[in-house]
C-alpha cells in the first residue's frame, strides 16, 4: 500500500465538519508553526522538503516563497490558486469538496510563514458548490481560533477570503488570476515585474496550487526532510493524480511517484487496466496542455527504460520522446479513440479561452481549430498538416502567458506521434467519417490478454 | 554630491549605444533609429501600460549583461524588457527574430480585411508599412474572416471592429486621457472586440486622440470619412489660441480647404510633444469643428519621412544652398579647366557660319 499524506483520511465519515477533523488529528501543523517555529523556519522547511508546486510547472515550492519581497510596511498576500480548469485535471475539487479544512489549514501556515494577513482563495466559478464547503469550514476554523485575530495567542492575524472567478481558463494562469482578483477583466500581465514583486494590488504576492498549499500540512508535520524522504529524485512527497479516459476506474489517486506508468493504468489498485478490454492507443500524462504520447513511448523511455510516474521520468526525453508532469490530470485513450478528433476538440477548448490579448494566441489558436476540423471532417490535405506544425511553431514561445504554449503543445506533439493518423485521414476523405484509424505502429507493446 | 549617472551600454544589431538605466529595449533601438527599431503596433510611449500584446517588437537577447551573460531563452517583447549594462540584442540581425515576426504578421493579416482601398488610413497605416516589410505576399488563411458590424461612437468617431488588431490603444488613451473609463474590450480570443459599454456614445472633450492612436483604420474620424486620401492632401503644421489643448496640430489641406485636423505625428508615429514640452494630444473642437484655413494660424508644411506615401504630391518650402561655389572652393573662383575651343578640330574660326546658307554641312569645313 502506497504511502497517503493527504488523502488518508478523505473517507473518514464526517471529515468535512471541524470536529472530526481536529479529533483526527487535524491542525497539528498549525499549532507547531504558529507556536514553535519562525515563519522563516516554516518556509525552510518547506524549502528542505523539495514540494515541487503542483500546479503545471513543477517549480519548487519553497523558491517561490524566499522569491517573495518583503519590503518595509506593506502588506503581503498569499493567494490559493483554485481555478482548476485544465481539462482532464480534477483533484483540487476533490480536495476542497471532501477535505476543505486540510486547504485551510495548509492556508494557515503558509500564511504564517509568508507574513500574509489577508488570504484568498480564487475559485473557478463552475465550482458553484464548493465555495460554500470552504466558506463554511473557514467559519468553523474561525469560531476555533485558528483564523481571525491573535491565532492561538500568538500574535499573528489572519483572514481567508474565498473569491469566485466567473469561469475563465486563462484565469488559472497566476498573474490573470490576479487581475482577475482586483476585479478587472482577467488578461495575463507582462512580466517582469513577477506578482512575488507586485502582485495583488501591487503588493508582494505568492500564488500556489490548492494541493501544494494542502501538501505544506504533512511537510510540517513529519518535517521535511522525512517529507523529502517519499518519492524519488526531485519528485519528492505525494501527487495526487485525476485519471480519467478509457479506464476502469477513472478517479483521483494519491501516488508516491515511484511507480511506473504501467502499474498506474493496468493495476487494480489505481486505474485498473483499460475498459472494456480494449487496448491502450495514447495517454495525455497531465493535463490537456502537456503533449500526447502513444502507447510505446507512455510505457517505456525512447531509451527503453521504464516510465515513472514522476517529474523527470514522464518528460524524459524531452518534447520529441517525452511528455510533462503538469497538473495530474491523466487522460487515457483507448484504440477507439481517434487523434484528430481528440486535437481538434482541444484546439477548440483553446481558441475559446484565449484571452485575446496578444496576436500569436488570440488568431493561432482560432486558425489550427479551424484546419483541425477541416482535417477531421475529412476537407484536409497534406499541406495542412504541414501549415498546422508551422502554425503551431509561430505561436509557442512567442506569447505573454503560457496558454500560447498550452495551445501549441498537443498539436505539435499530436502530429509528431501522430503523423500518419493525420495522413490518413487526409487520403480517406471518406472513410475518416465512419470509422478510426486504430493502433499502428504505437500499437500498445504489452502482450494482448487472452 | 550626488554621483553622476551610470549609464547602461546596450548593443543591439552590433550597434552600441548608452541609455539610462529603466530604458526599454525598444527606447534604445530607437535612439539608433532606422531599421534597428523593432516595429511597434501596439506600444505607445505615451500611454502608460501599453504594449507587450502584438509582439512585432519581438528581439533575440544573445547575453542578458555583464554580470549574466546567459542569453534569454524565448524571444522578449523590446517594448516592454528594460536593459542591463551589457546586454545583447539581436533585432534584424537574427533568423530567429525574424522568422518569428513574420508569423505575428501573419497571424494579425489573418483576420484584417484587407479592404485598403477604401480604408480612409491607406497610406498612414502602420499595419500597411509593417505587412510591406515583414510580411508574405500571399495568405495560407482560407477560411472566412471574422467581420463585426460598424458602431459610431458617439458623434465624430466611427469604430470598424474588423480591421482592428486589438492593441488596445484606444482603451489605454481613453482611460488616460479622460478621468472615467468608458471604453473597454468586450468578449475574449478572436472574437473580442473594443467596445463602449453597451454602444454608449463617448462624450469628451480629448476622446477624439483615440483616432490618432489607433495604428490601423479602426477608428476614424467621421468628419474626414472618404473624403479625400491622405496622399492627395498637403499636411500643413498650424496653430490656434485654444483654451482646451495646446492647439498645435497638423492640417491636412487640399487647396485651400481643410479636410482633416491631427496632432503631430512624430517619426515612430506617435503623437508629438509641444513646444512646452507635454504630449500634444488635442481637443475634439480643435479635431472636429475647425475646418477652415481662417481659423488657424498656417506656420508652413509639416516634414513628411520621404519614404511615406504621403510625400508624394507634396510641397515643403524651396531650400537654398547654404554654399556658394567660391565658398566651398575656399574663395578662389571657379577656374575654366579646358577650352573645348583649343582643341576641336571641327571648329575652324575662319569658317564664318553666318555666310553659309542653309544648314551647315561638312563640304563647308572641308574646302
Amino acid at each position: 500500500m502506497a504511502v497517503k499524506l493527504l488523502l488518508d483520511k478523505a473517507h473518514v465519515e464526517g471529515i468535512r465538519t471541524y470536529e472530526v477533523y481536529r479529533r483526527e488529528g487535524g491542525y497539528r501543523s498549525v499549532e507547531k508553526a504558529l507556536k514553535q517555529m519562525s515563519p522563516d523556519a516554516v518556509t525552510e522547511e518547506v524549502k528542505k522538503s523539495g514540494l515541487r508546486g503542483r500546479g503545471g510547472a513543477g517549480f519548487p515550492a519553497g523558491m517561490k516563497w524566499s522569491f517573495l519581497a518583503k519590503p518595509e510596511g506593506i502588506p503581503r498576500h498569499l493567494v490559493c490558486n483554485a481555478d482548476e480548469s485544465e481539462p482532464g485535471t480534477f483533484k483540487d475539487r476533490y480536495l476542497m469538496e471532501f477535505l476543505p479544512h486540510l486547504l485551510i489549514e495548509g492556508l494557515i501556515v503558509a500564511s504564517y510563514a509568508l507574513g500574509s494577513n489577508a488570504t484568498y482563495i480564487y475559485i473557478r466559478g463552475e465550482y458553484a458548490w464548493i465555495p460554500d464547503i470552504l466558506e463554511h469550514a473557514i467559519e468553523e476554523a474561525k469560531a476555533n481560533g485558528f483564523l481571525g485575530k491573535n491565532i492561538l495567542g500568538t500574535g499573528f492575524d489572519c483572514e481567508i477570503y474565498v473569491q469566485r472567478g466567473a469561469g475563465a481558463y486563462i484565469c488559472g494562469e497566476e498573474t490573470a488570476l490576479i487581475e482577475s482578483l482586483e476585479g478587472k477583466r482577467g488578461n495575463p500581465r507582462i512580466k517582469p515585474p513577477f506578482p512575488a514583486v507586485k502582485g495583488v494590488w501591487d503588493r508582494p504576492t505568492v500564488v500556489n496550487n490548492v494541493e501544494t498549499l494542502a501538501a505544506v500540512v504533512p511537510i510540517i508535520n513529519m518535517g521535511g526532510e522525512e517529507y523529502a524522504k517519499i518519492g524519488v529524485g526531485k519528485s519528492t512527497g505525494t501527487k495526487l493524480i485525476s485519471a480519467c479516459g478509457n479506464i476502469n476506474k477513472p478517479g483521483v489517486y494519491e501516488i508516491d511517484m515511484t511507480i511506473s506508468v504501467e502499474e498506474f493504468i493496468y493495476s487494480d489498485e489505481y486505474c485498473g487496466g483499460i475498459a472494456n478490454g480494449k487496448r491502450l492507443k495514447a495517454c495525455i500524462p497531465g493535463g490537456s496542455s502537456v503533449p500526447i504520447l502513444p502507447a510505446n513511448l507512455l510505457l517505456k523511455t525512447a531509451k527503453g527504460e521504464t516510465r515513472y510516474m514522476n517529474y523527470e521520468s514522464l518528460s524524459d526525453g524531452g518534447f520529441a520522446t517525452g511528455s510533462m508532469m503538469g497538473s495530474g490530470g491523466f487522460i487515457v485513450l483507448d484504440e477507439d479513440q481517434c487523434v484528430v478528433k481528440n486535437t481538434y476538440t482541444l484546439a477548440r477548448f483553446y481558441r475559446h479561452e484565449s484571452c485575446g490579448q496578444c496576436s500569436p494566441c488570440r488568431e493561432g489558436t482560432g486558425w489550427m481549430e479551424k484546419i483541425l476540423k477541416k482535417i477531421d471532417s475529412g476537407k484536409g490535405s497534406k499541406s495542412d498538416i504541414d501549415l498546422l506544425w508551422d502554425i503551431q511553431r509561430k505561436i509557442e514561445g512567442n506569447t505573454i502567458c503560457p496558454l500560447g504554449d498550452a495551445a501549441a503543445w498537443p498539436v505539435a506533439a499530436a502530429i509528431r506521434h501522430f503523423r500518419d493518423e493525420f495522413e490518413w485521414h487526409v487520403n480517406n476523405p471518406q472513410e475518416c467519417l465512419t470509422r478510426n484509424y486504430g493502433l499502428a505502429h504505437y500499437a500498445d507493446p504489452r502482450p494482448v490478454a487472452v | 554630491m550626488a554621483e553622476e549617472k551610470k549609464l547602461f551600454k546596450v548593443t543591439i544589431d552590433n550597434i552600441t549605444v548608452d541609455v539610462e538605466p529603466g530604458t526599454t529595449i525598444l527606447n534604445a533601438a530607437r535612439l539608433i533609429g532606422g531599421e534597428v527599431a523593432p516595429p511597434a503596433m501596439c506600444y505607445y510611449s505615451k500611454l502608460k501600460g501599453s504594449g507587450g500584446k502584438c509582439r512585432t517588437c519581438l528581439v533575440e537577447v544573445a547575453a542578458g549583461s555583464t554580470a549574466d551573460p546567459r542569453p534569454m531563452p524565448k524571444l522578449v517583447a523590446s517594448c516592454r524588457t528594460t536593459v542591463m549594462d551589457g546586454m545583447i540584442v539581436k533585432n534584424i540581425t537574427s533568423e530567429r527574430v525574424i522568422d518569428a515576426r513574420n508569423g505575428v504578421v501573419e497571424f494579425l493579416l489573418l483576420n484584417h480585411p484587407l479592404d485598403c482601398p477604401v480604408c480612409d488610413q491607406a497610406g498612414e497605416c502602420h499595419l500597411q508599412d509593417l505587412s510591406y516589410e515583414h510580411g508574405k505576399e500571399g495568405t495560407r488563411y482560407e477560411f472566412n474572416r471574422r467581420t463585426f458590424k460598424k458602431h459610431d461612437l458617439g458623434e465624430y468617431i466611427q469604430l470598424h471592429m474588423t480591421r482592428c488588431i486589438l492593441c488596445y490603444r484606444c482603451v489605454f488613451t481613453a482611460d488616460q486621457l479622460t478621468n472615467k473609463r468608458e471604453h473597454g474590450v468586450l468578449d475574449r480570443g478572436d472574437h473580442s472586440e473594443i467596445a463602449t459599454f453597451i454602444e454608449k456614445s463617448l462624450h469628451n472633450d480629448f476622446i477624439g486622440n483615440v483616432i490618432d492612436v489607433c495604428p490601423v483604420g479602426a477608428l476614424t474620424d467621421k468628419t474626414f470619412r472618404f473624403k479625400n486620401r491622405v496622399w492627395f492632401t498637403k499636411p500643413m503644421d498650424a496653430h490656434r489660441d485654444c483654451p482646451k489643448c495646446s492647439g498645435e496640430v497638423q492640417l491636412w489641406m487640399r487647396g485651400e480647404e481643410v479636410y482633416r485636423v491631427t496632432a503631430r505625428k512624430d517619426e515612430w508615429g506617435e503623437v508629438k510633444d509641444t513646444t512646452d514640452g507635454k504630449p500634444g494630444w488635442i481637443c475634439n473642437e480643435c479635431r472636429f469643428e475647425k475646418k477652415e484655413a481662417r481659423d488657424w494660424v498656417i506656420e508652413g508644411p509639416s516634414h513628411i519621412d520621404r519614404h511615406s506615401v504621403i510625400s508624394q504630391g507634396h510641397y515643403e518650402k524651396l531650400v537654398t544652398p547654404k554654399d556658394t561655389l567660391p565658398e566651398v572652393m575656399g574663395g578662389r573662383p571657379p577656374k575654366l579647366i579646358m577650352d573645348i575651343h583649343d582643341v576641336s578640330e571641327v571648329n575652324r574660326p575662319e569658317i564664318k557660319l553666318s555666310e553659309i546658307e542653309g544648314p551647315a554641312h561638312s563640304d563647308d569645313f572641308n574646302q
